[in-house]
């Protein structure tokens, strides 16, 4: 027992391992100034910023400023994108007719409509929640439409022999059946959009986490710069992972190999 | 309901498909049926045999309301099919479980459809797992399961709405021969249990001559019916047992001379083709037809 909880630790901290030795060049890297100090201060020195700006509180409130505008742009973008993303994976003629139009759009860079965001929606709220809103949407549209056109034939088949209602083959088929695929789009689109927001809040905003990596890098206070990018990598790490937990859980009837031995 | 009643006419049914074009040739019409007529009749167990492409999952589909025909008429108890509904069961050779659904959840999906309460859904379920000798399995994923397993959760998934009808579509075509083997005696015992009528589907002579009542035996291009041959083994068979007698050796060689007939005939047709002079190739109906001949 005792043994087994060793290894399993000894294995945790493998994986961590290369992080730790990074963290490690880092530090001395500045300490005996292979690099410049000033560019690049030590990580302890960014470590004890990061803890000053989490308890005088200034970094929580950026963070929820930042949150709060990925949350609702994400909200609105799986809104607009999962229900359309069904109708058009459904209507064959239909996904032909608007194909060309969405792969157009999504080849598009968001940073490079941000201008004409800030055009309609001014450099307040409503174009930062736009920005997310446009990055998310186009990957979970796609990966709706696939899903919905990827359904085993063999399913929709033994369902209509059953004589079920459309609404029943639409609750109960298309939508579960879609389901894994379109988690995958939100799963990839999620951290893609904390990116954009950065890119976003650094370009016009006056508050966020984008807005403070940006304020700390031209007042010339790198630990704090480099604080905000550490939080930044926790949370891209820290959402990629709940996700990934969250479809492997709930998604476990796919898995190609039983668990348990099959009979 | 007695034995020997007609369940199921099947009237002159022709089906047309119109292949997609994809050579310069294509867009012609495919004629999938044609002038397809039998009778199922009720509590029977009866299997339609013929090679790949005669049409045999067309007519299957054509019961179960899921297709219709260009021409001819298919009845139910004396009522026109038109649509799918739960008094036909339809079992397939990919399961099409539902992966997302346990065991219990993927036999309860037809009661779900006819809104039956959940408790009782819960009974019907477990009863036909019993059935079908899956008691304990029902909280397991499909994935979970091995083929024969996902065979007899369809099973059970097509008898919980208590079909009259039970419409198999190549079902143990994906089996090891042993797991087909020993499905195949459960599909006997279920229906002698159940007294359900049977249309079972398969390409494998075998097969079919060890399950049937009669088997109606088709032929491709396009898909006709050869002959509809009696099956007079006695019941209740075991698979095992059964293809050891001389008289299921005798059906067997039967069926299979039909279907070789079917191929020889073809070469005839061609070899008397070759030898038609060159102007009445292009028109060999014309050329055959006495009528238009003169």
């Amino acid at each position: 027992m005792l043994l087994n909880a060793l290894r399993k630790l000894g294995g945790v901290l493998y994986r961590l391992l290369s992080v730790f030795i990074f963290l490690a060049v880092w530090e001395l890297a500045a300490r005996f100034q292979v690099v410049n100090p000033v560019f690049l201060p030590p990580f302890s020195e960014v470590a004890a910023t990061l803890w000053k700006l989490i308890r005088t509180g200034v970094l929580l409130d950026h963070l929820l400023i930042s949150l709060q505008r990925s949350l609702l742009g994400f909200g609105l973008g799986l809104a607009f994108a999962i229900p359309l993303g069904l109708l058009i994976g459904w209507y064959r003629g239909f996904e032909r007719f608007i194909d060309p139009l969405i792969q157009t759009f999504r080849n598009l860079s968001v940073l490079s409509l941000l201008p004409v965001f800030v055009i309609f929606f001014g450099i307040g709220e409503t174009s930062k929640v736009a920005v997310i809103f446009w990055g998310v949407l186009w990957a979970v549209l796609l990966n709706t439409i696939a899903g919905v056109k990827n359904i085993d034939l063999s399913l929709i088949k033994a369902a209509r022999s059953m004589g079920i209602s459309n609404y029943g083959l639409f609750t109960q088929v298309i939508l579960p059946g879609a389901l894994p695929t379109i988690f995958t789009g939100v799963r990839l689109s999620a951290t893609s959009s904390i990116l954009v927001l950065i890119a976003a809040e650094m370009l016009g905003a006056n508050s966020g986490l984008g807005y403070a990596l940006y304020f700390y890098q031209s007042n010339i206070k790198y630990p704090e710069m480099y604080a905000i990018i550490i939080v930044l990598a926790v949370i891209g790490v820290a959402v990629n992972y709940s996700l990934a937990a969250f479809e492997k859980r709930t998604f476990r009837y796919r898995e190609e190999l039983p668990e348990t031995g099959s009979v | 309901m007695t034995v020997g009643e007609a369940k199921i006419i099947v009237k002159d049914v022709n089906r047309r498909y119109r292949i997609k074009q994809r050579s310069k040739e294509g867009g012609e019409p495919f004629l999938a049926l044609q002038d397809v007529s039998f009778t199922v009749n009720a509590g029977e167990f009866l299997t339609i045999v013929g090679p790949s492409g005669c049409g045999k999952s067309t007519m299957l589909d054509l019961i179960a309301g899921l297709a219709v025909p260009t021409s001819g008429k298919l009845y139910l108890d004396g009522r026109p099919i038109e649509k799918p509904a739960l008094d036909r069961g339809f079992v397939m050779q990919g399961y099409a479980l539902f992966p997302w659904r346990t065991v219990r959840a993927n036999v309860e999906f037809g009661l779900q459809i006819k809104k039956v309460p959940r408790k009782e859904r819960r009974e019907i379920a477990e009863r036909y797992l019993r059935l079908v000798n899956l008691t304990g399995f029902a909280d397991r994923y499909p994935y979970e399961l091995s083929g024969g397993m996902k065979q007899r959760v369809a099973i059970a998934r097509a008898l919980a709405c208590d079909p009259e009808v039970l419409l198999m579509d190549e079902p143990f075509a994906a089996l090891d021969a042993q797991t087909r083997e020993t499905l195949q005696d459960e599909l006997l015992r279920i229906w002698e249990e159940t007294k359900k009528t049977i249309v079972f589907v398969t390409h494998s002579i075998d097969e079919a001559v060890a399950l049937a009542d009669r088997i109606v035996v088709m032929t491709s291009g396009p898909g006709r019916v050869r002959e509809i041959v009696e099956v007079p083994l006695p019941r209740p068979r075991r698979v095992a047992n059964i293809k050891a007698t001389p008289d299921f050796m005798r059906i067997r060689y039967r069926v299979w001379e039909l279907l070789q007939g079917e191929v020889q005939e073809a070469r005839e047709v061609g070899r008397l083709h070759a030898e038609l002079p060159e102007e009445a190739k292009e028109r060999p109906g014309e050329a055959l037809s006495p009528i238009a001949a003169g």
